[in-house]
């Protein structure tokens, strides 16, 4: 037992790395002797009230854990050797300035690629050494189609001007206890589960709350979960078909005058043409499409329209829908059309804190940090740019799908140079991941920061830069709300903060220099638009909203809160939520929602689906791991050890495989090895399994590579059928599949 | 002294873990060794074709924190609980509460 004089506690919030989430959590770190000893969650948060997940309870064990990289690293082998050798910070920062200056020289700063997972507060330090650098090209490398939440964001901010989240009474400190809020009568929850997970600013038990308190479930989801066996309506759609039920709900309300005919006059643009379009989704045909029994359909709908407030909550196979972006706008014509626009318990507006850019997602803020001219500069030469409409004009990302097939081609100009940087891509994210494995292999220089080995340090890295945790370094977050700092409480080894590291390359590699001393000046310069900077923020603890002014719901759009020019209304060219969208009208997009089936299909490739007649739904979610993190925690593993596949007990009784037997998931691409789970979860038709399986106990080096060619389930995703504003389309849920079974083919069961 | 017990409203238990968690880490316990145990059941319920619980149950080794009891806090189970369905207090009160509840297992200790 711990003598509790000793014992410091520190406040901070999370945000990845040792949690691994998008963060927002209040957590309290006991420190003692310098040591990190133990987690709390923090009563004081508004956000979780105390609350923890089990990964961040499992820090100790993260942080501290034995192969965790505490040096910068240089590879004294060949690629894939497995040689490292322990080299200074300025050795290490010296040979990536040499080598990035080498490149520059020679192909130009486009030919450095900057690729990003989704943890971390990463977007905005891997942007800043990118612009710096002045590479345009920086994305999440191997998501194809960027299918996790950029179509959604894409689809509301060129519709709305703004983004919209479930009201969960997140904006206000006192949460549940606001007289203002009000529970969502009806919540619709589409194509996630939310317990597992924190996704994109959002606590998903805050829908638990919900439920608590009285509101009804509408879950959309092909498999059973917990939360969709206590809904009031689950809807057991068939992947990749979400467009088409949209379209079929908005058919419903309209057809039925659900719709808030107050509202739509007064709020919104072109609602006679979307009438028109719905038109062709009946929901007798959308039945047929969606395999959801027709009266489920219009009873949902029903149920939605007429139950004030109401809410979606929505998840990313909508973004890995064909034409994702085109789906995230029918879903959100839902809430537009039922007036749950920015009113307590509906969808609400939510803009990065009090005008605070962590992370820019759009390319008004990239303009705002780093200017017109070097966007504009820097587009010219922007994979996907000329390409795609929505690449081009909604997010400063490189289209990862094309971004791939450059570095395997080297047209129209050559890729010379990869930092890779909270990204497992050969273990975790990219579709084609042999394709991506073989194309990064012929880079001339590699730089991957993380925290452990994996494949891609493993298979790729000339230099590996290790990386802090949450615990271990100072940084700031403004993803909605609240506006926050982390701070930093422990050292591991000679770790950094990502922050940290991409300041000190961006300042040597910038030949015009930075502006900042230190990473804090860039952070309170950051903050500054709020009135407050790190100290005061550490000091004081999170802020949530100022009571007035945009940041604050409710209603904003009657109040003239939302459009530069102060008057009533939204910020787009009609002043008007655009059901259909002008936007996507001049970028030659079409400008109302429609329905493509998925590339793959039974409609789409019978023969395909005859070969291979499952319907293969990859990345629900563990609330032990995220995404290809955690498997080397002992607390966390040991509860869920291994990579399975739920498969329904009658396939698997047709396929001849047996409930625990190691089989092989196929198709034309390859083979992955699964353990057989029996579950009535999913449908017959459908299998599902987890991503971002590798084996950290298994041979790091080549051949093997942590086994991730036996386990990674996206070398079985195929190649770019992304949709036509560049955006969404991945294929991660709809790819289809065999079940064989090892022991017929002469392997060795498991 | 009163007894004290530990309510479990299982029907909001969404399985996260983060009980076994927490309670590895308060006491130190290495994987393979935890005072809870959370199971999942899916099966055939009457009138729904699935149904999905989680069973978060005490094992052996849970003490209700007695190192935290001291300290005036609740156990770790209950107080990092993501659903809030983990109640800590007198068994006589708890059991006034399952009478409101439904769905509800109360935890007595050795």
């Amino acid at each position: 037992m711990n003598d509790q004089s000793d014992i410091q506690v520190f406040p901070t919030i999370t945000w990845s790395a040792g949690a691994g989430c998008h963060g927002g959590c209040g957590q309290q770190l006991h420190v003692k002797d310098g040591k990190l000893i133990k987690v709390e969650g923090d009563e004081n948060s508004p956000w979780n009230q105390g609350r923890a997940c089990p990964r961040v309870l499992a820090l100790t064990q993260y942080v501290y854990h034995p192969d965790r990289i505490t040096t910068p690293l240089k590879r004294v082998g060949n690629r894939g050797e497995g040689k490292f050798e322990p080299i200074s910070w300025d050795e290490a920062f010296d040979t990536c300035e040499a080598r990035m200056r080498d490149i520059r020289e020679k192909h130009g700063a486009e030919a450095v690629i900057f690729a990003q997972g989704t943890g971390r507060d990463i977007g905005g330090p891997i942007s800043f050494l990118a612009y710096n650098y002045g590479s345009p090209n920086w994305c999440q490398l191997g998501l194809s189609g960027q299918s996790c939440y950029t179509p959604r964001l894409g689809a509301m901010k060129t519709s709305t001007g703004e983004f919209m989240v479930l009201d969960a009474s997140q904006f206000s400190e006192k949460r549940y206890e606001d007289p203002e809020w009000e529970v969502p009568k009806v919540i619709i929850v589409w194509g996630q589960n939310p317990p597992p997970t924190c996704p994109d600013g959002f606590f998903g038990h805050w829908i638990v709350d919900c439920m608590q308190r009285g509101s009804q479930i509408i879950s959309i989801d092909p498999r059973y979960t917990w939360m969709s066996t206590r809904a009031k309506y689950h809807l057991q759609i068939r992947p990749g078909t979400d467009g088409a039920l949209a379209l079929g709900m908005l058919n419903v309300i309209i057809r039925e005058e659900l719709y808030d005919k107050e509202f739509v006059e007064k709020w919104t643009y072109g609602f006679d043409k979307l009438c028109e379009r719905v038109k062709a989704y009946p929901p007798d045909k959308v039945s047929d499409i969606t395999w959801v029994p027709e009266d489920l359909i219009v009873e949902a709908a029903r149920l939605y329209a007429t139950s004030k407030p109401a809410a979606i909550h929505w998840g990313v196979p909508i973004d890995m829908c064909p034409q994702g972006t085109t789906v995230a706008q029918a879903i959100s014509h839902l809430w537009t059309i039922t007036g749950n626009v920015d009113i307590p318990g509906g969808n609400v507006i939510a803009r990065p804190t009090q005008g605070v850019t962590t992370y820019p997602y759009t390319t008004e803020e990239l303009v705002e940090l780093y200017g017109q001219e070097l966007v504009d500069k820097l587009n010219q030469k922007r994979i996907g740019c000329d390409t795609y409409p929505m690449v081009k004009n909604f997010r400063g990302w490189a289209q990862p799908d094309m971004a791939i097939d450059q570095i395997a081609s080297g047209k129209p100009y050559p890729i010379k140079g990869a930092w890779i940087q909270t990204a497992n891509i050969l273990g975790g994210q990219a579709a084609r991941a042999k394709f991506h494995y073989e194309a990064l292999k012929k880079l001339d220089f590699v730089v991957v920061v993380d925290l452990f080995h994996n494949p891609t340090t493993m298979a790729l890295a000339d230099i590996v830069l290790p990386a802090a945790t949450f615990a271990e370094k100072d940084s700031f977050r403004a993803w909605w709300t609240p506006l926050a700092v982390i701070q930093k409480t422990i050292q591991v080894g000679e770790c950094k903060s990502d922050w940290e590291i991409n300041f000190e390359m961006a300042r040597r590699l910038n030949d015009s220099g930075i502006k900042y001393n230190s990473v804090k000046e860039l952070i309170n310069e950051r903050l500054a638009v709020a009135n407050t900077n790190f100290d005061e923020l550490a000091a004081k603890g999170p802020r949530t909203m100022p009571e007035d002014g945009p940041f604050k719901p409710y209603r904003r759009h009657e109040r003239g809160l939302l459009r530069k020019d102060g008057k009533p209304g939204f910020e787009t060219s009609t002043g008007k939520i655009e059901l259909y969208c002008k936007a996507y009208e001049s970028w030659g997009l079409d400008p109302l929602p429609f329905y493509d089936e998925p590339p793959q299909s039974p409609v789409t490739t019978p023969e395909l689906f005859e070969k291979y007649p499952l319907i293969m739904i990859t990345g629900a979610r563990s609330s032990l791991f995220f995404h290809s993190e955690h498997r080397m925690i002992p607390w966390l593993r040991e509860k869920d050890p291994e990579p399975y596949v739920e498969v329904h007990p009658e396939t698997a009784k047709k396929y001849g495989v047996l409930d625990g037997e190691w089989i092989y998931l196929e198709n034309d691409l390859g083979k992955v090895k699964r353990k057989v789970r029996c579950s009535l979860r999913v449908h017959p038709q459908m299998i599902h399994t987890l991503h971002g399986w590798w084996m950290p106990e298994m041979e790091g080096k080549e051949p093997d590579l942590f086994g991730v060619w036996d386990y990674q389930i996206n070398q079985l995703i195929p190649g770019p059928q992304h949709s036509d504003s560049g955006f969404g389309g991945g294929q991660y849920k709809t790819t289809l599949v065999k079940l064989s079974s090892m022991i017929k083919q002469g392997g060795n069961n498991g | 002294m009163a007894k004290k017990g530990i309510l479990i409203s299982y029907d909001f238990c969404t399985g996260c873990q983060t009980c076994a968690v927490a309670c590895q880490q308060e006491h130190n316990h290495p994987a393979g060794k935890c005072g809870i145990k959370v199971t999942e059941y899916i099966y055939e319920a009457i009138k729904k074709p699935v149904a999905i619980d989680y069973f978060p149950f005490m094992t052996e080794l849970c003490d209700l924190c007695a190192n935290r009891q001291r300290n005036g806090e609740e156990p770790a189970c209950v107080k990092h609980c993501q659903s809030f369905c983990m109640k800590f207090g007198r068994l006589d009160e708890l059991v006034k509460d399952m009478e409101l509840k439904s769905r509800t297992v109360l935890f007595a200790p050795r």
